[in-house]
This record gives C-alpha cells, structure tokens and sequence, in this order.
C-alpha cells in the first residue's frame, strides 16, 4: 500500500462519519486556535511595548523620583524626591555625554489620584497633563503638526499657553482648528480642585499609544506656568518637585557610564547614601518589558499545550472506541490480505489526519477570532500572528495525533483474524 | 493443489482440551468443485479456516501449491490470502459505507496493484453488476451484495474460493443463481470452489462431497451436481459471465 492508499482510506472512513470526526476534532481546534490566539495577543504585545519604548527616541535616559525598584517593585511612601533643581544641576555639570535635557511634570498619570481633565465648550475630557519645557520636543523626539510648540518666552512669562495632543485636539474639536482657541483646563480630585484657561498655540503629531500612557492623549503647558498655578496642590514643600527628567544622550555614549555619573551627581545633591530617585535607559526598560512579555507567554502556551493534552486524550479515547466498534472491519481487511502494518498505518493516519485537520481548523479560527478582535477591537493589545507559532501548532498537533493514535492502532493490527470476523 | 495430512485443532477450553479437528486427511486438486459438508460442530468452518490461512492447525501438515503453511509467518500468511485465496461468507461481510467498485477493488488495495478500479469493473461485470457499481451495500438486495463479495473474492484472480454457507441468507431462487455464478466461475476460469454448508441442496450442486462429522472426515464421495442431472430445473449462469479482463499483478 502506498501513503496515498492508506491517506485515501483513512479519509473515505473519516469522511463516513463527519460529526463524529468533527467532534473529535474539536479538543485540537479549540487547543490550537487557543495556541494561535493567546501568542499572537502576547506577540504583539510585546511588538508594540518594543516599538514604543525604541519609540520614544534613541538614547534615552529616564530619572524618575523613589528609590531603586527591586524586581519591578518600587516601594510606596517615599514622598517627592525629584526637584526642577536636580535638572538644572544635571544641566549645569555639562557632562560631554548630555545632548539635552528636559524635566517634567505630570498630573492624572496612571496611578495619580488627581486627575487632570480639558474643557472646550462643555465637552469635557479626561487627559494628561503635562508641564515641560521647549527642549522636551527634541528629547522625546516629538513634535508640533500645527501651531507651535512652548518657546522660552512662555517659561519666562509663566504664559497661559498650551500645545494639545492629537486625540485631545480631534475630540474637544473635531475638523476645527484649535489653534487660537481657549480651553480650560482643571486638575483635583473629584469636583474639587483648580481650573484656568489656556489658550491653545499648537497641537502634537499623532504618536500612538504607548507602554504606560496613550501619547496622544496630553495637553502640554509650559513648567513655570504649572508650578505657579497647579501644581501646588502637589508640592507642599518649598522645592519645585517634579515627576521625571528625561535626558538626551549623544550619538554612541555609553548609557551605563551616563547613569552612573548623573546617579553619583544626584545622590550628592541629596545627601543620600542610596539612591532615592530611578534612573533607567531605554534599554533597561525595554529589558524589563521583555521579561514580564515572556514570562506572560510561557504561562499561555502552557495553558494552551494543557488543552492540547486533554484534546488528544479525547483522540485517543474515540480511537479506541472506533477499533472496538470496526473490529469486524478489521477481520474483512485481513482475510482479504491486509498485513498487520496495513491496519496499523490505516489507524495511525486517521488519528493523525483527524489532529492535523483540526490543527488547520484551529489555525483558521485562530485566526478568524483576532480578525474579531481587532475589527471590534476587543482588548487594548495589537494582534501579531506568527509564522513560527503556527509552523509549531501544526507540529504540536501531528504528534499529538501520533501519540493518540499509536496504541488503538496497535490493538487494531494486532486483532485476530478470525476472532475480529466473528465479532458482532 | 491443497494437500492436509493428519490436521488436528485442538482448542482449550478452561482445563478442557476440544479437538475441533481430529486427524483430518485430505486432497483437492486445481479446479475441483466441491462441498464440505456437516452438521454445526462438526468442526468445518475450522476446516476452512485452516484451509484458508485464518487459522493454523494445532498439529499435522498443510501443503498449499506445494508450500507448508505452517512454516510461513503473519505477513506471508497475508500474502496468501491475498493472492491465492478468496473468501465469501454468509453475512456478505462488506464494508457498511463503501461502494461496490470499492469494496471489490479493496484486495488489490492491499496488493499494491495499480488500474485497481478497471479490473474490479470488470469482475462486477463478471458477476452481472455492472449497473451497480456505485451502489453501497444498504442499496443492494441481499443476492447483489453476495455478488459484489464474488466479485471481491475473484478479483485477484485466486486460485481457490472458499465459501463458508454462501446461500444461506438467501431465499431459494437467489440462491440457485448465486451458485450459477460460483459454477460458472469453476468452468470458465478454472478456479477451485469449496463450499462449507449444511445445506443438502448446496452439497448436491457440486462434483464431489466431503462429510465430516465430530473433526473426521466420515465420507468423501465424487457426486454428480444436480445441473446434470435429467429432468431437474438448471441454474442459468449470468449472460454476462463470458471473459474476464487480466488481472493486474
């Protein structure tokens, strides 16, 4: 017998039953499509925290206030420990490294418990709000679309200005252009807090959602104008306390040598033996990223190869059934000559073929829920579906068959002629 | 050429030992057409068995064309059946789900043979099936089903057809042209045709009757089969039974 033979017959007694095969089929696709799914949610994931964070402009260096996190957990409590003047300071010992500097300011962040919201005409949105300075555009490598961004005379002047982002532009005003126009802008807790008008001088290029917080979605104001205004209620001590320094290294610096001199710098400016503030390069928080990704993917591919278990169980399970019910088939197949490898290929491939049948069915639907997913955009993640995962899937699959199928195979070629012809 | 001497099958049954066959003799010759016949437990269908490679004996020789059977293994056994032997029962055994030209093609299968569905078309045709060949079994009248196991049982060309009660799901008239068929296939083709029967009727339609009773042989008489015989009404072979295609090898 050839393999063609033997696939033919393997699918003419599949194909007689096609519920019973589908029902068999069904433990693989949904362990299959589970496989699909669940890699391609962290796979891109994982792409688009990668993106993001290489997004955010090369060579970056980040000081944020609170003392060094220890696997990823940063203790609370520690109260402000990044001032304005800790930038200045950076600024001023004019490291060869340093291309420029900005620090800023935030309220209504992840995690803020005042939240900060911009109001145009009655339409009230909930967004971040952003106090920094002009060199911030070079820095994060991010620019103005239209209008223009904050310039030195609005830090001296302490002006009412602001530059919007992308989606607070296109939803406070639609096709309207804002430039020109007044906003108010309110930060508290609750209904309680502070409110000024800002007068719009330009808005962000769309940038995207990013690892911690949608880009666009911010409304940026000059630092002095902040301070003056707003971020009192957040600094109740004498220094200008702000949430993060963002630093621009030069092209090829070495960003270890970076952290370690600025670290030292800042712990003598804070008379502190431990640092009291973070300080991380894109790549540690890329690295950081990474291996919350993997461990999150080892976690769903373990789910899934479980469910792929059980679906083979259940192949087994149904083979073994069918050997039973066929054995009057089986004698007919030997009295007319089939060999004992004849049987058992016969078996063999049908478990396999039934895997592989529903490994691609469960590719398909794999598949067909992310086009769901995305079309209804059902979770905030994108979708990347993987070659190699569904290469993987497919083998996973066959050998899941394999398996299922070598011991009902076995019994089959091993019945006795005579015995299986009796059968009833 | 099946040549058994001394064939004994002994099943044990708990602590009891039962020979199903006691020192069974005997000798048929290519192309013969003949009966064995006996009451139930008399140990034929084990004869047949034995005969044809399903089961093996506990003691004495079986020489088929010349080989000893007893010294071949699983596989060859296979092979035999395959290609020397064909079977036809009396529950059909067809594959439920499978059309007739599949069923019959299914030894050649095995064989490895290719134009597999040719030579079945034509051993249909042989059996007068040729209207039936897509047919599946549940489609088929109980006489058509026993044909398309003819057919199935002849398409490899064996050269013995063992026939365990062939007739004996059928009413009297299919009956009569089954074993037309089964004679015409003795006359023309050559091929050795052995029934297994308690049926008188079925005995007395071969040349020669064998009669075994408790595992011996108690009779082996040559008997002239009742198509020759004055004034009783003949079975007409198939009008289509007129050459065979080649069979593939």
């Amino acid at each position: 017998m050839t393999l063609a033979d033997v696939l033919g017959t393997a699918l003419a007694s599949l194909g007689s039953n096609v519920l019973r095969t589908l029902l068999t089929m069904l433990g693989i696709i949904i362990g299959i499509a589970a496989v699909i799914t669940l890699t391609a949610a962290s796979e891109g994931a994982q792409r688009g925290v990668s993106d993001q964070i290489s997004g955010l402009g090369s060579n970056l260096v980040f000081i944020r206030p609170g003392a060094q996190e220890e696997g990823g957990i940063q203790l609370p409590g520690s109260g402000p420990s990044l001032f304005l003047e800790d930038s200045r300071a950076i600024e001023a010992a004019n490291f060869e490294y340093v291309e420029s500097i900005a620090a800023q300011g935030t309220v209504g962040g992840p995690g803020d418990f005042i939240s900060a919201s911009a109001i145009y005409l009655g339409q009230n949105k909930s967004t971040l709000l952003l106090a920094t300075e002009p060199s911030y555009q070079f820095v994060r490598d991010f620019y103005v679309q239209s209008g223009r961004f904050i310039n030195e005379e609005d830090l001296t002047k302490k002006a009412l200005v602001t530059v919007l982002g992308a989606d607070v532009a296109n939803e406070l005003f639609g096709t309207e252009d804002p430039v020109g126009k007044s906003i108010r802008i309110f930060a508290g807790v609750g209904g309680f807090g502070f409110g000024f008008s800002f007068t719009v001088i330009g808005v962000m290029e769309p940038r995207g959602a990013s690892a911690e917080t949608d880009q666009d979605d911010v409304v940026i104001v000059p630092m002095p104008s902040f301070q003056a205004r707003i971020a009192f209620i957040r600094d109740p001590r004498g220094r200008t306390n702000i949430d993060q320094i963002n630093i621009k290294l030069t092209e090829g610096s070495k960003a270890e040598q970076a952290k370690e001199e600025i670290g030292q710098l800042l712990m003598g400016l804070h008379a502190v033996e431990e640092p009291d503030f973070r300080i991380q390069s894109q790549s540690d928080i890329l690295d950081t990223a990474t291996q919350v990704e993997r461990s999150l993917q080892v976690l769903v591919v373990s789910i899934a190869l479980i469910s792929l278990v059980v679906g083979g169980i259940g192949i087994m399970n149904i083979m073994l059934v069918s050997v039973t019910e066929r054995t009057r088939e089986i004698g007919i197949r030997k009295a007319i000559g089939a060999k004992r490898m004849d049987i058992l290929w016969q078996f063999l491939i049908e478990s396999i073929v039934v895997t592989t049948m529903g490994g691609a069915l469960g590719v398909l639907a794999g598949i067909g829920a992310i086009e769901i997913a995305e079309r209804f955009e059902i979770g905030d993640g994108q979708y990347a579906i993987t070659p190699l995962w569904i290469m993987v899937s497919f083998i996973v699959a066959a050998v899941t068959g394999l398996f299922a199928g070598v011991y009902p195979a076995w019994r089959a070629s091993s019945l006795d002629p005579i015995e299986a012809l009796r059968h009833e | 050429m099946i040549s058994l001497t001394g064939i004994t099958k002994i099943y044990t049954v708990g602590n009891q030992r039962v020979a199903a066959l006691d020192g069974v003799d005997l000798e048929i010759a290519d192309g013969e057409f003949l009966s064995i016949m006996g009451p139930s437990g008399s140990g034929k269908s084990t004869l047949m068995n034995i005969i044809g490679c399903l089961d093996r004996q506990t003691e004495g020789s079986y020489l088929l064309d010349g080989v000893d059977v007893a010294r071949l293994r699983d596989n060859q056994l296979a092979i035999l059946r395959n290609r020397r032997l064909g079977f036809v029962f009396q529950s059909f055994n067809l594959l439920p789900r499978m059309s007739a030209i599949d069923q019959v093609a299914l030894p050649l299968l095995y064989r490895g043979a290719t134009n597999r569905k040719r030579a079945a078309a034509a051993a249909l045709k042989l059996v007068g099936l040729s209207d039936r060949m897509h047919h599946r079994p549940t489609q088929l009248s109980g006489g058509q089903q026993q044909r398309v196991a003819i057919a199935r049982s002849l398409v490899a060309r064996p050269s013995i057809i063992l026939a365990d009660e062939p007739t004996g799901a059928l009413d009297s008239k299919t009956s009569m042209d089954i074993m037309a068929v089964f004679r015409s296939l003795n006359e023309e083709l050559g091929i050795t045709i052995a029934f297994v029967t308690h049926e008188r009727d079925v005995a007395n339609y071969t040349r020669r009757v064998i009669s075994l009773l408790d595992g011996k042989v108690v009779g082996d008489e040559p008997n002239v089969p009742s198509f020759e015989r004055e004034g009783e009404q003949q079975g007409s072979a198939p009008a289509e039974a007129a050459t065979i295609a080649e069979a593939p090898s």
